[in-house]
C-alpha cells in the first residue's frame, strides 16, 4: 500500500521543514517527504490542498475507563476518538479495575485496543500495587508486557519512603516514571486553586505549595536514585524553573501540561461549574502565562490532552462532590490552534509539544517525517468551523466545557503506522 | 437577560457565551428574586427591599394572632442534609406565619445515607409538588446546584451551603445592623473569628459591602483567615484589640470543636485569651458598639458571658428579627411568582 498525500502544507517540527509538499507513505513507514519519488505511482492518493500534514499527535495520559468502568467510556470508542481527534497513539493510565498492576491487565487492555483500530494505545503500568501507595507493582513483568512507563498518577505517595524505592527500583526495570506531583496532605482535602475563587466560594483549596514542594522532592529523589522522571500535568508557574534547573544540571527529566491548564483558570469555574473540576487544579491567570511561555521556551517539553471521560452522574452533583476531570481527545485540535491563535507560540511549536516532544519522551519512533519514520500522520483543516455537540463529539465523555460551542479547527483524516484510522469528508 | 429554564441556563454558562453571576440564577427577567442563593453579585436595591420588607412583617411577631395569608395553599419544604435546630425552625416559623404548610425533611439521615443520588432524591420531592425548597447542605454550591435541577416552578432559598454562603442570616445581621445603627456608609464593623470555615462571615461580607459599609474588617489568626479574603473588600487584622478599636458592630463567629484537633489551633484556651471577646476588649470598640453572634454560642471560647449576656449584645434580636427576615424573602419570592402566574 503506497500513498500519496499532496497539496498540503507539510509540518515537520523535528526538520523545521514547513511548506507545501508531497508526502509519500509506503509499508506503514514516511517514503519521502518533499518530492515524489521517481517513477512510482501511488495506491491511494489524498488531496491535502488547504490542509495541515503533520506528525499524530500522543496523549500522555488517557483514561480509558476499561477494564471495570465501561458505563463511563470503553477502549474501542475512546481510541477510534483519538484518531478523530488526530492523535495516533495515546497512553491509557493504570486506574482501571482492577488496576494496571500486572501483566494480564496490560495484555488484555493491547488485545481490546488492536480490536479498536483507532489511534494506537500504549499502556502505562501502576507503579505500587492497586495504585496504593504501600507495595511496588512487578515492574519488570510489566515491562515485559510492554508498558511504556509507570505511574501513581494523582494518588500521592505519602509515604516518601516508599517512592524512594519506587523510583529506584523502576529505574533499575528501566522504566520512566510519570509522576503528577501533589503532596499529599496539602492536596488531600482541596479541590480547586486556592486563592480569592477558593475563598469567594467557600471551597477548599489545594495551595500551589503542594505541587511546588512536590516536584522538589521528587527530583530530589530521582537525583539519588538516578531514576528517569516525567512530571505530568504540570499547573503551578513555580514548578517550571525547578524542571528546567534540573534538566540544566543532566537530570533526566521531562514535564509536560495538560492543554486545559494552558486554556482555562480557577476563574472559568465561575459559580461551581463541575466541567472546570480538574485535577491538579487550574491556577490563576499568572500561572496560565507562566506556562504558556515555559511551552514557547521548551522548558515544558509536552502538552499533554490528559483525556478523562466522565458518566452524566459523575458530573451532576454540587461542584465538590464530582468527579474530577475533562474530555479532551474531540477537542484537542482546535483548543490547541486557539492558543496559537493566541500568541502562546507557534504553529511549529505547538505540533512539536503535541507530537515530536512526546515521542521522544516515550522513546519511541514517531513525530517527524523523516523517510524511514513511522508513518503517524494528521491532516487537519485548521480554518474549518464546527459545532461541538452529541453528535460531532466522538468520545463517550460530553464532559467538555466545549459542548454546544463553534470550534475553528478540525481534523479530516488521520494515519497510523500507515493505515487510515480517521477519515472524514475525504476525497479519494 | 432573558429568564431562561434552569436546564437552559446551565447550557449556556457550558457554552460560556454567558458569563454567569450568582445574580442570573437568582433574579427573573423583572429583577425580582426567584431564587435566594447568595447574596453576591445582588443589587443594593433589592436587599435594602428585603430588609424593608422585613420591617413590614416585624410585628406579626408582636400580635396576640401571629399569622399573615400571604402564603396560604404554598407548600414550603425544608430539605436539611446537616443537622440544623435554630435555622430550620426560624425558617419553619417563618413559612407558618406567612400561612404556608410546611414539610420538614431530615434527609441526612435518610436516602443519602441509602446511595441515593442528590439529583433523584430531588427528583423525588419535585412529585411532592412543593412551592418551594428550603436547603441546607453540607457542600458548597449545593443550594446552587439545586436550583438548575429544580422544575421552574420550585423556588429554592439556600439556608447554607458548605463554607460559602448563608444568605438570610446575612440578611438579618444586615436588618439588626440597620435597626440600631441606620446609615451602613458610616459604620466601621469587625467580623472576628473562623472566617475560613463560615458562610454566615460570607454572606455578612457580600452583604455589607454591597450595602456600602466604608470600613470593613476580619479578625483571626492567619490559620482561620482564608487566603486572599482581601479580594472580597476586607482588611484583614490578625489582632483583636487592633481590629475592634473603634468598631461600631462586632460580630463574633462560633468556633467548631474539631478545629482544635486539625492542627488550626493549639487549645481553646489560647484562643479565648487571644481572640474571645470580653469587656474589657470592648471598650476599644466605639462606646455604643453592638455585639453579634450568629449563634450557637460558645461561652468563655469566642465570647465571654459578660459580654453575650451585657448591655452591648444583641444576640436574641438576631434571632427574632430572623424570622421577619425569612419571611419577608418567603414573600417576596412567592409573591413574585404568583403575579407572574397571575400575568
Amino acid at each position: 500500500m503506497r500513498i500519496r498525500i499532496h497539496g498540503g502544507r507539510v509540518i515537520d517540527p523535528a526538520s523545521g521543514h514547513d511548506a507545501v509538499a508531497e508526502v509519500w507513505v509506503e509499508d506503514g513507514q514516511i517514503l519521502s517527504l518533499g518530492r515524489a519519488p521517481r517513477g512510482l505511482k501511488a495506491d491511494d492518493t489524498f488531496d491535502a490542498s488547504g490542509l495541515v500534514v503533520a506528525p499524530g499527535f500522543v496523549d500522555l495520559g488517557s483514561h480509558l475507563r476499561e477494564p471495570g468502568f465501561e458505563h463511563k467510556a470503553t477502549i474501542e470508542r475512546e481510541a477510534r476518538a483519538a484518531a478523530a481527534g488526530g492523535f495516533t497513539s495515546i497512553c491509557a493510565t493504570p486506574d482501571t479495575q482492577p488496576v494496571v498492576d500486572n501483566a494480564a491487565v496490560v495484555e488484555h487492555i493491547v488485545k481490546r485496543a488492536k480490536a479498536a483500530r483507532g489511534a494506537r494505545v500504549l499502556v502505562l503500568g501502576a507503579l505500587t500495587v492497586g495504585l496504593d501507595g504501600q507495595l511496588l507493582s512487578e515492574m519488570h513483568a510489566l515491562n515485559a508486557a510492554g508498558v511504556v512507563g509507570l505511574t501513581n498518577l494523582d494518588r500521592a505517595i505519602k509515604d516518601t519512603v516508599v517512592l524512594k524505592h519506587a523510583l529506584a527500583y523502576a529505574a533499575s526495570a528501566e522504566l520512566t516514571v510519570f509522576l503528577q506531583p501533589e503532596d499529599y496532605w496539602l492536596g488531600r482535602q482541596g479541590q480547586i486553586h486556592e486563592g480569592a475563587v477558593s475563598t469567594r466560594l467557600g471551597i477548599p483549596g489545594i495551595p500551589s505549595a503542594a505541587e511546588v514542594i512536590a516536584v522538589q522532592r521528587d527530583l530530589t529523589l530521582a537525583a539519588a536514585v538516578q531514576a528517569r522522571v516525567h512530571f505530568s500535568r504540570i499547573s503551578a508557574a513555580e514548578s517550571v524553573k525547578p524542571i528546567a534547573d534540573a534538566r540544566r544540571r543532566g537530570q533526566a527529566v521531562s514535564a509536560d501540561v495538560s492543554l486545559a491548564h494552558l486554556s482555562f483558570t480557577v476563574d472559568d469555574i465561575g459559580h461551581y461549574d463541575p466541567n472546570f473540576h480538574v485535577r491538579p487544579p487550574l491556577r490563576a491567570a499568572s500561572d496560565r502565562s507562566a506556562l504558556r511561555k515555559a511551552v514557547k521556551a521548551g522548558a515544558i517539553d509536552a502538552i499533554s490532552a490528559g483525556h478523562e471521560p466522565h458518566d452524566g452522574d459523575a458530573k451532576a452533583a454540587p461542584f465538590g462532590v464530582t468527579e474530577p476531570g475533562m474530555s479532551t481527545l474531540d477537542t484537542f485540535l482546535p483548543a490547541l490552534l486557539a492558543q496559537v491563535a493566541a500568541g502562546a507560540f507557534d504553529l511549529p511549536t505547538a505540533l512539536a509539544a503535541a507530537s515530536t516532544r512526546p515521542h521522544q519522551i516515550l522513546g519511541r519512533d514517531g513525530g517527524r517525517l523523516t523517510p524511514g519514520s513511522v508513518a503517524d500522520l494528521t491532516l487537519f483543516d485548521p480554518a474549518c468551523r464546527w459545532q461541538a455537540n452529541g453528535e460531532t463529539l466522538h468520545s463517550s465523555g460530553l464532559n467538555t466545557p466545549y459542548l454546544n460551542q463553534t470550534l475553528t479547527g478540525r481534523v479530516v483524516a488521520t494515519l497510523v503506522g500507515g493505515q487510515w484510522a480517521y477519515r472524514n469528508f475525504s476525497p479519494v | 437577560m432573558a429568564k431562561l429554564p434552569a436546564n437552559e441556563v446551565l447550557k449556556e454558562c457550558v457554552d460560556g457565551e454567558m458569563a454567569m453571576s450568582a445574580a442570573d440564577i437568582q433574579l427573573d427577567d423583572q429583577g425580582r428574586l426567584r431564587h435566594f442563593i447568595a447574596i453576591e453579585g445582588l443589587p443594593r436595591a433589592l436587599l435594602t427591599q428585603i430588609l424593608d420588607n422585613a420591617e413590614r412583617f416585624a410585628p406579626v411577631g408582636d400580635r396576640t394572632v401571629k399569622k399573615v395569608p400571604l402564603l396560604r395553599g404554598r407548600t414550603v419544604a425544608n430539605l436539611f442534609f446537616e443537622p440544623s435546630t435554630r435555622t430550620r425552625t426560624t425558617f419553619d416559623l417563618a413559612a407558618k406565619r406567612l400561612s404556608a404548610d410546611v414539610l420538614n425533611l431530615n434527609i441526612e439521615a435518610s436516602s443519602t445515607k441509602k446511595g441515593e443520588s442528590l439529583a433523584d432524591t430531588l427528583r423525588n420531592l419535585e412529585a411532592m409538588q412543593c412551592d418551594m425548597f428550603v436547603v441546607r447542605h453540607q457542600v458548597s454550591g449545593a443550594a446552587h446546584f439545586i436550583a438548575q435541577q429544580v422544575a421552574p416552578y420550585i423556588s429554592v432559598i439556600n439556608g447554607g451551603d458548605g463554607r460559602h454562603e448563608h444568605p438570610t442570616q446575612g440578611m438579618l445581621d444586615a436588618f439588626t445592623i440597620r435597626r440600631h445603627k441606620q446609615d451602613f456608609t458610616r459604620l466601621k464593623i469587625a467580623i472576628v473569628g473562623d472566617v475560613a470555615h463560615s458562610r454566615v462571615a460570607r454572606s455578612n461580607i457580600q452583604a455589607l459591602k454591597i450595602l456600602g459599609v466604608p470600613d470593613l474588617r476580619v479578625v483571626g489568626p492567619k490559620t482561620l483567615i482564608p487566603p486572599a479574603i482581601d479580594a472580597m473588600g476586607v482588611t484583614v487584622y490578625d489582632d483583636l484589640d487592633e481590629g475592634i478599636r473603634d468598631c461600631d458592630v462586632v460580630i463574633t463567629l462560633r468556633l467548631q470543636q474539631e478545629r482544635m484537633q486539625s492542627a488550626l489551633l493549639p487549645s481553646a484556651h489560647e484562643y479565648f485569651r487571644e481572640y474571645g471577646l470580653t469587656a474589657d476588649r470592648m471598650r476599644l470598640a466605639a462606646p455604643d458598639a453592638i455585639v453579634m453572634h450568629p449563634g450557637p454560642i460558645n461561652r468563655g471560647v469566642e465570647i465571654d458571658s459578660a459580654v453575650a449576656d451585657g448591655a452591648q449584645s444583641v444576640i436574641l434580636q438576631q434571632v427574632t428579627y430572623g424570622i421577619a427576615v425569612r419571611m419577608a424573602v418567603m414573600a417576596m419570592i412567592l409573591g413574585s411568582q404568583a403575579q407572574a402566574g397571575a400575568a
